[in-house]
């Protein structure tokens, strides 16, 4: 694995032209694929696709944020940048899976959810809200793997999750590099320079007690060797599968109190003795 | 293509960002003579505007109250306790000066971060408070801020309690990277259990409810509120203009824009505030639900 790239470096490998986006991966990974549209409230969002699918025979739902390889898929999937009706079209499908007891495997590939006018009138803060939530308390296991650019909430939406994992290169962060730039130091173009203070790479997600597990990526990026990189993510999901079906056998309770903990745990505070005090002295 | 900032400190036409032409005029003013409205841009002397609880006279627009002065209006007098009060922030991504700007903002606003959190009483029913103040850094969220409210709720979910929180902010605190983003999934977590134990919790969304905020447990009240005129959106204007290429209407992400669109309940004025959550807190009184079912 290639542990001393930057992140910088990496900014680079993800953005590469030829980067295996869902669209590529969906049918590497699934011997079946049925694709759902729609949010049944108003319509259908295709910066997130989703839909059924049988991964070696076990049937899971599969929710991805796709990515254009060109201009004119980008424009159909607005690069990767979801509007509310994705994010409710995700949940209606993470509600069906819980009913018909089927993992939820997500891909989360995005710069953000999308800023603009008929998002903002539609409730993007809502419909991320809304999923963070219920993501929370779903009732089946949920995987979620970063392919490439998870951008804050927009990819939080599909990454409450019982184990998170993230391509060797992928970057997940609380904003994109360049708008931390422009807001710290009020100067977009000092991009690269954030990209490696603000500790989003893989292994320093592991560090930070975020992300579960890293999937290595073919020499030199993904790109370079997209089917070697699809067996990989494949086996991840084997063995995460595995892993969770366990869990869940043992209750269903103390998955969702684990997947609650996982989030809960996150957080870097000082706390002075006696810090509940007024509590503590009724 | 621009995504800056969607996520975070808004700080154009309300806010305080220091290369917004509009508040370098806001500056010109003589500090602590005339409040200008960043609304209406109409000028009031601040004893007037003061008299009228930091309520724009011309407008109507409910200007910002540090978290004391809206407990102090807000909840019975000396019934608050507050949770927590010794947590301070580390720096988890080691973000360079974080700390002296924290120690800052806490000799300057005595606070020690950007939230108050607490029990306390309205007419003498119990509840659990949750009060941003956006005089700590836009009141952004980071570790602190997220557990002191993950606290707060869990604790109000304990003792079956209603939360009322009063939101502000602008956003997910940068400085604290991606452990930022990850008190969103936290405090919406414990919402979440509050909400299946059958808990009431009351969102009030005060000037400014943006960002990461209002994409977690801002939105995921029972009942949503907010103040007349106050800013609320997800993505900050500016980008919004930016990916659009057109100025926004004065409107846009205002409370009543909130409530057109169906995101708010209602819209209730400062004046009023403490009543309307009194009756609400009054008809989602727990005891009658316990008898019917000690009835079956």
């Amino acid at each position: 694995m290639n542990e001393q790239l930057s992140a910088s470096r990496r900014l680079d490998i993800i953005r590469h032209k030829g980067r295996p986006t869902a669209l590529d991966y969906i049918p590497m990974i699934f011997d079946e694929f049925w694709e759902m549209h729609g949010d049944r409230l108003c319509g259908d969002d295709r910066a997130i696709i989703g839909g059924v699918a049988s991964f070696h025979g076990t049937p899971v739902t599969v929710i991805a944020e796709v990515k254009g390889r060109d201009l004119e898929e980008n424009q159909k999937c607005n690069f990767g940048m979801p509007h509310p009706e994705g994010y409710r079209k995700a949940l209606r499908l993470a509600r069906q899976a819980e009913k018909f007891h089927r993992p939820i495997i997500c891909l989360v590939d995005t710069p953000g959810a999308y800023p603009g006018v008929e998002a903002e009138k539609r409730g993007q803060g809502e419909a991320i809200a809304r999923n963070i939530m219920e993501f929370m308390t779903l009732k089946t296991p949920v995987i979620s793997i970063i392919l490439g650019e998870g951008g804050s909430g927009g990819a939080l939406a599909l990454a409450v999750c019982d184990e998170l994992a993230m391509l060797e290169n992928a970057l997940y962060s609380v904003i994109s590099p360049m708008g931390f730039a422009s807001i710290l130091w009020k100067d977009a173009s000092r991009e690269r320079e954030a990209c490696d203070i603000m500790k989003i790479t893989a292994e320093d997600l592991m560090k930070l007690k975020v992300c579960d597990h890293i999937i290595p990526e073919a020499d030199g990026g993904a790109h370079n060797d997209p089917n070697q990189t699809a067996e990989n993510i494949s086996s991840f999901i084997s063995e995460s599968l595995q892993n969770l079906q366990i869990k869940f056998q043992k209750g269903l309770d103390e998955m969702i109190n684990s997947r609650y903990n996982k989030f809960r745990v996150v957080g870097d505070f000082d706390e002075f003795p006696h810090s509940h005090t007024e509590t503590d002295e009724q | 293509m621009q995504f800056e900032d969607f996520f975070s400190v808004v700080r154009q036409r309300l806010g305080s960002d220091k290369s917004d032409e509009s508040s370098k005029k806001k500056t010109d003013i003589p500090a602590g003579l005339l409040f200008k409205c960043p609304r209406c841009r109409n000028v009031t002397f601040i004893e007037e505007f003061n008299q009228n609880g930091k309520v724009c006279p011309t407008c109507n627009y409910h200007s910002r109250l540090t978290a004391r002065e809206r407990l102090k209006i807000t909840v019975d007098d000396g019934s608050f306790r507050e949770f927590d009060r010794k947590m301070i922030s580390k720096n988890p991504i080691d973000f360079p000066g974080y700390e002296g700007k924290q120690q800052q903002l806490r000799e300057k606003t005595g606070l020690n971060d950007a939230v108050l959190t607490g029990r306390a009483k309205i007419r003498g029913m119990d509840l659990v408070i949750i009060v941003m103040d956006s005089n700590f850094m836009m009141a952004s969220m980071g570790s602190v801020v997220g557990e002191r409210i993950t606290r707060a709720i869990e604790y109000a979910t304990a003792h079956s309690l209603p939360v009322v929180a009063f939101t502000a902010s602008g956003g997910a605190r940068m400085q604290e990277g991606i452990v930022s983003l990850m008190q969103m999934a936290k405090t919406s977590g414990a919402v979440a259990r509050h909400n299946e134990a059958g808990g009431l919790y009351i969102s009030v969304m005060t000037d400014p409810t943006t960002g990461g905020v209002t994409a977690s447990f801002a939105s995921l009240g029972d009942i949503i509120i907010a103040e007349p005129k106050v800013l609320i959106g997800f993505a900050g204007r500016r980008v919004i203009e930016g990916t659009i290429k057109q100025k926004l209407p004065d409107d846009f992400q205002s409370a009543e824009f909130m409530l057109e669109n169906g995101f708010v309940d209602m819209i209730v004025e400062r004046s009023k505030m403490r009543r309307v959550l009194a009756h609400l807190l009054k008809l989602h009184k727990q005891p009658e639900v316990k008898e019917v079912a000690e009835n079956e």
